[in-house]
């Protein structure tokens, strides 16, 4: 009942969010919102550019990769020397190189895997000035992207998509700093912890129990982490503890936060393109397979945990393991699956300790290619890559000429999205394959049998979809794991942008043609069950032997215990 | 190409003044004025009510087994040096490395072999486990337990301490918090709360 409620809370709540942040952040690309000109005007003056000067995709795209290129160095830097930096109170010293390698690609790809734990491992200076900067800058990366790419659509005959240095900061400064700030202080206000003072220590005469306890600026990250589909927490359980995620309301509010931009950005889609019933087509194919995902997850961590249930405990709260008693089994589950078909990967709980059926969903989440509503703005510019896969598909079953949205889908666009959508998959297996293949692979894993496979797979699965959520058995701070980790974040994102922008440019050439009789409806139930047919077939066909051999083996080994 | 090096190197130290420095400075400030105690911890006399202890005699209610049985100072991958428990959160589970869970999976020996140990543990308190108090919890410090955990734990309070049953009873109900409204996440019992209560009752 209770989760019944919490799920229609969240469809209410999301459902407005859609509406009115999706038609907010159309006014904001579009230029029409300015409360924060004081800012924004100065910025530019600064860069020496203004929204009247647009860039081609090709320059759009090199100013996304060399900007990048300079986070991960700022990032890079920053982490080598924090030792020496101010506001470092543990007296931390600064990072190893392959650390701070692996660490830099994560937050600016959006990713947020981390191979070190964040108590004992960064300084403030580090949390605030590198961390938490690309948690703004990366998620604004993402959507800037996504709108670049819906310019492709929604123009005729253009030669260029917008500009990348007034999106970047439209985004961050009029969507995800108000946003961020406001949550900010309810996090704070329910329990998270947001001081300068460094750890805390003191003395239980009840118990005789002494104890350090890690703080420092965590409630204001937190929030940020979650609206950027971040998911790099301040400490190292992530979510899961009460410094990050207090309460059941934070916890609720976490999960509206990391799926608030992704669906609202199907509604900035389709008012862009003066089409709201193809953003809500895409929001249906969305909806339907997160749906879906809850419901299989859910389900399977309200089941008991396999070992708990052979030491003859019976359990009626399901699976307890890894898991926080104020959360409970289906609420923890809800935002482990939102949070890996979102590219968040925070986790309020271990997700190696799901259940072989839980995990599949967890695993699974994040290889559909993240569109289940996926990243901020990644989840949009992916989805349009598979909607082009999709309108080629059923162009191809009636034999006429692709269109979507009035344009040509011809030969150049179909490679396009293909590349962008089949990269993930290779980048993903090749890797793992190479993982498994190395001494210095195998000894990752913390479980034997199938569950070892699992964690390898989920890695470098995480990791080439921009997730960043772990199966936390994983022993990943290692050179190997280090360096093939940082190349699968940077495949997985600058491998994906760069077609899809690409295909933005190709898009906006290119006129409108009128709609006929004989056009492809892409508005229409038919066409969500196609898109989802994609998706599926795409991810199925790609990833089910290798899911064969992890969770779906585990599931089936009843009784055997490894 | 060199003018977007510029722009970049620009806006990279933007973005570290602004959303680095300036917001974590303004939230410390507003969190700090707003929410004193939250913001620094929600520290008690006793400690945090949101970091769990670690409780070892009859005396007291337990936690969830973070840090206790098996748990004391385990870490299959990177034990303890030292060899102290998990009372400390900068050193949960045993290995200096703050939170974290076990990370066993569901079909793992080791875990099978330490859950039975810790079914066994409970029985000699005499206390009937529930699967919260046989299984660790996701951040290794989880401060609280469903008020079926509290429940089972009378026999052995109540022996302790010569405290009767339903006078216990009637502490566990008045110390059970709802869910936030009544339905997001689950009820539970901050551990440190009710032994604080108990220590006042005896």
């Amino acid at each position: 009942m209770g989760f019944f409620l919490t799920l229609l809370t969240l469809v209410v709540l999301l459902g407005v969010t859609w509406r009115y942040l999706g038609s907010y952040m159309e006014a904001v690309f579009n230029g029409r919102v300015h409360f924060l000109g004081f800012i924004e005007k100065p910025v530019y003056k600064l860069l020496g550019t203004s929204p009247s000067q647009e860039q081609t995709w090709k320059r759009y795209a090199s100013a996304l990769v060399i900007f990048s290129a300079v986070s991960i160095a700022f990032t890079y830097v920053i982490l080598r020397i924090q030792g020496s930096l101010p506001l470092n109170p543990q007296h931390l010293s600064s990072v190893g190189s392959a650390l701070s390698f692996n660490t830099s690609a994560s937050f600016v790809t959006n990713t947020n895997w981390q191979n070190y734990g964040g108590e004992t491992t960064m300084s403030y200076f580090s949390q605030i000035g590198a961390l938490t900067v690309q948690q703004f800058v990366s998620p604004a990366v993402g959507i800037a992207v996504a709108i670049a790419m819906v310019r492709g659509f929604s123009r005729r005959k253009s030669a260029t998509i917008g500009n990348f240095w007034v999106d970047i900061t439209r985004c961050m400064f009029y969507i995800l700093l108000p946003v961020a700030f406001v949550f900010g202080i309810i996090f704070v206000g329910q329990g998270a912890v947001e001081t300068l003072a460094g750890t805390a220590s003191f003395h239980d005469v009840l118990n005789g129990v002494t104890q350090t306890i890690a703080r420092g600026p965590i409630g204001f990250m937190e929030s940020i982490k979650q609206l950027g589909t971040n998911g790099g927490g301040f400490l190292n359980a992530n979510s899961a503890t009460t410094f990050e995620n207090p309460t059941g309301l934070t916890n609720f509010l976490s999960i509206y936060l990391l799926l608030a931009i992704p669906f609202a950005l199907t509604y900035t889609f389709g008012k862009m393109v003066g089409s709201i019933r193809h953003g809500r087509a895409l929001l249906a194919a969305m909806v339907i397979l997160f749906g879906v995902w809850v419901g299989f997850t859910s389900y399977g961590e309200h089941q008991n945990n396999p070992v708990v249930a052979a030491a003859g405990i019976h359990s009626t709260v399901g699976n307890t393991e890894g898991k926080e008693v104020r959360f409970g089994d289906t609420s923890s589950a809800l935002l482990g699956i939102a949070s890996t078909s979102t590219s968040t990967g925070s986790a309020n709980g271990s997700y190696d300790s799901y259940t072989p059926i839980g995990g599949l969903g967890l695993l699974t989440g994040m290889m559909l290619g993240e569109v289940t509503p996926g990243g901020t703005g990644s989840g949009l510019y992916t989805m349009l890559l598979y909607a082009l896969i999709a309108v080629f598909i059923g162009g191809l079953m009636i034999g006429r000429t692709p269109e979507y949205l009035g344009k040509k889908i011809q030969a150049r666009e179909v490679k396009l999205a293909g590349l962008g959508a089949l990269v993930m998959p290779m980048v993903v297996l090749i890797i793992t394959a190479i993982a498994v293949s190395l001494a210095v692979g195998r000894a990752g894993p913390l479980n034997a049998g199938p569950h070892g496979f699992t964690e390898i797979l989920y890695a470098i699965t995480s990791q080439g979809n921009n997730n960043g959520s772990a199966f936390g058995g994983l022993t990943g701070n290692t050179p190997f794991y280090n360096v093939i980790g940082g190349i699968a974040m940077l495949l997985g994102r600058f491998a994906i942008i760069i077609p899809a922008l690409a295909l933005g440019g190709a898009l906006a050439e290119k006129d409108v043609v009128p709609e006929s009789l004989g056009t492809f409806r892409t508005d229409n139930p038919m066409f969500v069950g196609l898109v989802i047919g994609v998706i599926l077939i795409i991810g199925g066909l790609t990833f089910f032997p290798a899911l064969s051999l992890g969770p779906i083996v585990e599931q089936l080994s009843h009784t055997r215990f490894f | 190409m060199l003018i977007h090096l510029r722009r970049s190197l620009i806006m990279a130290v933007i973005c570290m003044i602004f959303f680095g420095f300036i917001y974590a400075f303004a939230g410390t400030g507003v969190a700090q004025v707003l929410f004193k105690n939250q913001a620094n911890g929600s520290l008690t006399a006793n400690g945090s009510t949101l970091i769990g202890q670690n409780w070892t005699s009859p005396k007291w209610f337990h936690g969830r087994p973070d840090d206790t049985g098996p748990y004391a100072d385990t870490n299959p991958k990177n034990p303890s040096p030292v060899g102290h428990g998990g009372d400390n959160p900068l050193v949960a589970n045993g290995a200096a490395g703050g939170s974290g869970a076990t990370n066993f999976g569901p079909r793992s020996k080791k875990f099978l072999d330490d859950t039975k140990d810790l079914v066994k543990y409970w029985h000699k308190l005499g206390v009937n486990p529930t699967p919260d108090l046989v299984t660790t919890s996701g951040s290794g410090y989880d401060p609280d337990i469903s008020q079926q955990d509290a429940l089972v734990q009378i026999p052995m309070v109540s022996k302790a301490t010569g405290i009767s049953a339903s006078k216990l009873r009637t502490l566990i109900k008045s110390q059970t918090h709802s869910a936030e409204f009544g339905f997001l996440g689950s009820s539970y019992i901050d551990v440190l709360q009710l032994n604080e209560a108990l220590a006042r009752l005896g």
